[in-house]
C-alpha cells in the first residue's frame, strides 16, 4: 500500500507539471487580453499598457511560467485579477459550495441508485428490472439543465416548498437552511448520476448472482436480502466504486451548469466566470485543483479495491 | 400489501410530510434591505481605473460628485454650496457644502477636490479637454476651490456633471495622489453608502449600507442631482447570469429588483401582476455600428458611405429587441429628445435600408467583393441579435459579409488589432452605449476623429475636430445646438459610425416591495423605498 501511495505521488508530480504547461499555454494562446478586459470600452492603448505592466503580463512567456510555477511550488497560486485576494482563498471560498453540493448529491446517490440497481438484477427481466433501465435511460438523457427547471418550477415556484437560487454558507444560519438551498440541485444531479450508478450496479450484481458463490449462498439457506447485499453486491463493488469515484470528480470539477441555474457560487461557476474574464490565476489555480482532486480520488478507489477485493494487491 | 410494507409506505409518507413542514419558507424579521440583481458582475472596484458602467453604478453609490445632471440633462450643484464664474469666463469659484465628511470622518476639503479633479483629468477624455484649458487648480480655503482657464471652454458644467466614465468623485487627497497606473487602495468616499468590503464577493454579491453621516440635499432627487436620501437600510447587488434563474428570483421574492432583463423575458414579466416594468432610463441605451477607418475596404470614404445606406435601423432594432416597446429609431447620433438631436442626418440614416443607391454607390467604389469581417459579441444580451440584421442588409446591398461570433473577452480584445482582418483585425462591429453619455459631440465617444487617439475605429477628419472644438468653445444653447448638427452632418458624411437606434431596457421590480425609484442617467438606489 505504502509502495502504491509513494508511486502514485511520483506520477502526481509529472501529471501536475503537464497540467500547469497546459493550462498556462492554452490560456495564453487563447484569444481575450485580460487587461482590456479591466480597463473597459473607453480604454486607450496606454491604459492597457499600464494594466498589463501591473499584472505582470508584459513580461515574456518563459518569465511568466516560471515565476508562476516557483510561487505554485511555494504553495502560492498567485493573486486574481478580479477577485481582490489570492487564489488560494478564493478557492478556499468556493470549495464550500461545492464540495456540499457534490457529498449531498453522492449520499442521495449511493442510497438510491445501488438499492435500485441491486432490485433491478434480483427481478432481472420483471417489470421492476424494465422500470429501473427505462428510467435511467431518462435520467441520463435529460439534460441538467432541463431537469432544474422543472423541479424548480414545480417545487420551487409551483409548491413554494424550497428556494429556487441561491446558498448559505454553513455557519451563516442553521444547518437546515444550508440543507434547503441544497436540497433542490443536489436531487437534479442524483437523478442523472443515479441514472449512470444504477445501471452499472444492475449490470455488474446481474452477473454475481449468476455466480457459483451466491447458488451456495442460498442453498446454505441465508435470507434474499443476505445474499444481495453481503455476497452478490460485496463481490460487484469494485467497478461501482469505480463509477461512483469517478462520479465525485465530476461533481467537484463539472457541476457548472447547475451552479449556474440555482446560482450556487462554486468552483463551477468560479471557473466559468474566470474564463469569461480570462481570470488567468484562477483559471491556472482552479485547474491545478481539479487535477489534484482527481489524482486524489483515483488512488482512495486503488485503496479501496484492497478493502472490497483481499485478491488484489499491490 | 403485507402488513410490513403498509407500516413502511405510512412510515414514509409521515416522514415525508414531517420533512415538508420542516422545509418549508419559514418567516424572518422585515429588515430594510433592498436586493438588486445587476446587469453585470462588478469586478473592479476603482471607479478612476476604468470605464466599466458598472463599476461607474459602484462609484456613484459610494462617491459624490461636484456637479450632478438632473433628469431633464441639467447640470446641478451636488457637493457645492455655490458656483460662480467671471465675466470673462476664465475663473470658476467652486464652494463646498457644510457637513462633508468621508466615510474615514476626515471632512472633505478642497484639497481633496483639487487632488480628485487632478487624478480624474489625467484620466478622462472629458476632463483631458478641461484640463487642457485650466492654467490653475487651487484649494483657496478648506471649502472653496478655484479653477483658471487660459480660454473661455464652453463646457465647463458639462464636464464636471458628466455621468459617463469616468466621472469626477471626489477622493481624499491620498488617495488622489497615488500613482496613477495602480488602482487606489482604498475606497473612501462621501457618497450616501458604505461599501462593505468585508462582505464582497466577486461573482456572487456586493453589499452597500447606508452611510448615516451622509447630508443629503434638500432639493428632491432627480437624476443624480437632488438629495441622495437613502431609505433602505442595505442595498445587495445579488449576482445572478442565468436570465431564467434572475427571473425565478424575482418570482420568489428572493430579489427585489431585476436591473437588465433579457429581452426574450418580458412578455412574462409583463404578464405578472406582481411585477412592474419601469424605464428610469429615458435617454436609453444607443447601439452603433462602427467601421474600421483605418483597413480596407472601409477605408475607403465611398465603401463605408455605401454600408450606411444599406443599413436601416428599424431591423436591426427589431431583431434585437423584439417589440417596439423596448426600442426606437432615432436617426440622429445624439439620443433623440435630449437638446442637441436632429433628425437633420444628410440622408445617410433612415429607419429602413436604402438597398439600390447602397448598390449603386458600393458598384461606383471598385469594391471588388473582399470579405467584411463582422464581430459578434454572443454572451452580451444587449447587443447579440443585432449584428445578424445588420450583416443581412449589408449583404443585399453587396458586401461580402464573414460574421464572426465570439465571447465578449474575444470580441474586445480583437478589436483592438489594428491590422487587416485577414491578420486578426476586424472591418464592422456594434457598440452601445448609455444615451447619456452621448449628449454632446465631446462626451460622444465615436464622435472623435481623432485617428489613433480616438475610438476603436480610429477615424480621421480635421474638419470633424475644429467643429467640436468650436463645440467646446461654444458659450450659448444656442450656439451649441448649431454647432452640434454641423458636427453630426460631418460626420455622418463622413460615415464615423452608423447610429442603430435606441433601445429601452425597464427594469423588472416586486410591484408590492419597492417604490420610489428615480429616473436618471442610470439606476440609482437612493430614494428608493422598500416595503
Amino acid at each position: 500500500m505504502l509502495m502504491l501511495t509513494l508511486r502514485r505521488l511520483l506520477g502526481t508530480a509529472t501529471v501536475f507539471l503537464l497540467v500547469a504547461v497546459l493550462v498556462f499555454l492554452m490560456l495564453r494562446l487563447a484569444p481575450g487580453d485580460p487587461a482590456v478586459l479591466l480597463v473597459g470600452d473607453h480604454g486607450t492603448p496606454e491604459d492597457v499598457a499600464q494594466v498589463r505592466a501591473y499584472l505582470k503580463l508584459d513580461e515574456p512567456l518563459p518569465t511568466q511560467f516560471l515565476v508562476w510555477l516557483g510561487n505554485v511550488l511555494q504553495g502560492d497560486l498567485g493573486r486574481s485579477f478580479y477577485h481582490h485576494q489570492p487564489v488560494s482563498q478564493v478557492l478556499l471560498d468556493r470549495v464550500g459550495p461545492t464540495f456540499a453540493l457534490a457529498m449531498v448529491t453522492l449520499l442521495l446517490t449511493v442510497c438510491v441508485a445501488i438499492p435500485l440497481g441491486v432490485l433491478a438484477a434480483w427481478r432481472h427481466g420483471t417489470w421492476l428490472d424494465r422500470s429501473v433501465l427505462g428510467l435511467s435511460v431518462l435520467g441520463f438523457s435529460l439534460p441538467s439543465f432541463v431537469l432544474g427547471y422543472l423541479l424548480i418550477w414545480l417545487v420551487g415556484l409551483k409548491a413554494g416548498l424550497l428556494p429556487t437560487q441561491g446558498y448559505e454558507r454553513l455557519g451563516t444560519g442553521s444547518p437546515w437552511t444550508t440543507l434547503r438551498y441544497l436540497i433542490l440541485p443536489a436531487v437534479t444531479l442524483t437523478i442523472v448520476y443515479t441514472a449512470l450508478i444504477a445501471r452499472v450496479t444492475r449490470a455488474t450484481v446481474s452477473e454475481a448472482l449468476t455466480e457459483d458463490y451466491v447458488r451456495t449462498a442460498r442453498s446454505k439457506g441465508l435470507t434474499e436480502l443476505r445474499v444481495l447485499f453481503r455476497h452478490a453486491l460485496a463481490n460487484s463493488a469494485v467497478p461501482i466504486v469505480t463509477v461512483v469515484a469517478i462520479g465525485i470528480g465530476m461533481l467537484i470539477s463539472g457541476v457548472v451548469v447547475t451552479e449556474t441555474v440555482y446560482a450556487i457560487p462554486g468552483l463551477g461557476l468560479l471557473t466559468v466566470d474566470a474564463v469569461q474574464a480570462r481570470d488567468y490565476p484562477v483559471i491556472q489555480g482552479v485547474t491545478l485543483f481539479f487535477s489534484a482532486v482527481y489524482v486524489l480520488v483515483n488512488l482512495l478507489v486503488d485503496i479501496s479495491y484492497v478493502l472490497f477485493d483481499p485478491r488484489i494487491r499491490y | 400489501m403485507s402488513l410490513v410494507l403498509k407500516r413502511a409506505v405510512l412510515s414514509l409518507a409521515t416522514l415525508g410530510v414531517a420533512g415538508c413542514l420542516l422545509l418549508s419558507n419559514t418567516v424572518h424579521a422585515q429588515d430594510k434591505v433592498l436586493r438588486v440583481v445587476p446587469h453585470a458582475d462588478l469586478r473592479v472596484l476603482d471607479p478612476f481605473a476604468t470605464s466599466i458602467y458598472i463599476s461607474r453604478y459602484h462609484g456613484y453609490m459610494i462617491f459624490d460628485t461636484l456637479f450632478g445632471m438632473d433628469a431633464s440633462g441639467k447640470v446641478q450643484p451636488q457637493m457645492l454650496q455655490s458656483y460662480n464664474v467671471s465675466s470673462d469666463r476664465l475663473t470658476w469659484t467652486f464652494v463646498l457644502r457644510d457637513g462633508l465628511l468621508f466615510s474615514d470622518n476626515t471632512p472633505v476639503t478642497g484639497a481633496d477636490v483639487v487632488a480628485s479633479l487632478n487624478r480624474w483629468g489625467k484620466k478622462d477624455l472629458m476632463g483631458q479637454n478641461l484640463f487642457g484649458y485650466v492654467s490653475k487648480l487651487e484649494a483657496v480655503d478648506a471649502k472653496t476651490v478655484r479653477m483658471t482657464l487660459t480660454a473661455p471652454f464652453g463646457l465647463v458644467l458639462e464636464t464636471l456633471g458628466k455621468p459617463n466614465s469616468i466621472a469626477p468623485f471626489i477622493v481624499p487627497k491620498r488617495l488622489a495622489d497615488g500613482p496613477l497606473d495602480k488602482p487606489m487602495p482604498e475606497l473612501i468616499g462621501s457618497g450616501p453608502f458604505l461599501f462593505k468590503a468585508d462582505e464582497y464577493k466577486p461573482g456572487e454579491k456586493v453589499v452597500y449600507v447606508k452611510n448615516a453621516k451622509y447630508v443629503p440635499r434638500k432639493e428632491p432627487a432627480s437624476g443624480l442631482a437632488g438629495g441622495k436620501v437613502v431609505n433602505v437600510d442595505r442595498v445587495e447587488w445579488v449576482i445572478l447570469k442565468d436570465p431564467q434563474t434572475q427571473i425565478n428570483a424575482l418570482t420568489t421574492g428572493a430579489i427585489d429588483i431585476l436591473e437588465s432583463p433579457a429581452s426574450e423575458q418580458m412578455v412574462a414579466l409583463k404578464a405578472n401582476p406582481e411585477i412592474g416594468l419601469i424605464n428610469v432610463i429615458k435617454t436609453g441605451w444607443s447601439i452603433s455600428l462602427r467601421f474600421n477607418h483605418i483597413t480596407p475596404p472601409f477605408n475607403d470614404i465611398k465603401v463605408r458611405q455605401a454600408a450606411m445606406l444599406a443599413l436601416g435601423q428599424e431591423p436591426m432594432l427589431r431583431t434585437q429587441m423584439g417589440s417596439p416597446d423596448y426600442y426606437k429609431t432615432c436617426l440622429s447620433y445624439y439620443p433623440c429628445g435630449t437638446p442637441l438631436s436632429t433628425p437633420n442626418n444628410g440622408g445617410w440614416v433612415s429607419a429602413r435600408p436604402q438597398t439600390e443607391k447602397a448598390r449603386a454607390l458600393l458598384k461606383s467604389s471598385g469594391y471588388k467583393g473582399e470579405p467584411i469581417v463582422l464581430l459578434q459579441p454572443t454572451d452580451l444580451a444587449m447587443l447579440a441579435k443585432a449584428p445578424l440584421s445588420a450583416a443581412q442588409m449589408l449583404k443585399q446591398a453587396g458586401f461580402n459579409v464573414d460574421l464572426q461570433s465570439m465571447d465578449w473577452a474575444t470580441f474586445a480584445t480583437r478589436r483592438t488589432n489594428r491590422e487587416v482582418a485577414s491578420k486578426g483585425g476586424w472591418n464592422v462591429f456594434l457598440t452601445i452605449h448609455a444615451g447619456s453619455d452621448l449628449l454632446n459631440p465631446l462626451s460622444h465617444p465615436i464622435m472623435a476623429a481623432t485617428g489613433d487617439r480616438g475610438y476603436y475605429g480610429w477615424a480621421t477628419d480635421g474638419r470633424t475636430e475644429a467643429l467640436r472644438t468650436a463645440f467646446a468653445m461654444a458659450q450659448t444653447d444656442e450656439d451649441r445646438k448649431r454647432v452640434g448638427e454641423q458636427v453630426q452632418l460631418r460626420a455622418m458624411e463622413e460615415a464615423l459610425f452608423y447610429p442603430v437606434g435606441l433601445t429601452f431596457i425597464p427594469m423588472a421590480v416586486r410591484k408590492a416591495a419597492v417604490s420610489g425609484l428615480i429616473e436618471g442617467q442610470m439606476p440609482v438606489f437612493w430614494g428608493v423605498r422598500k416595503q
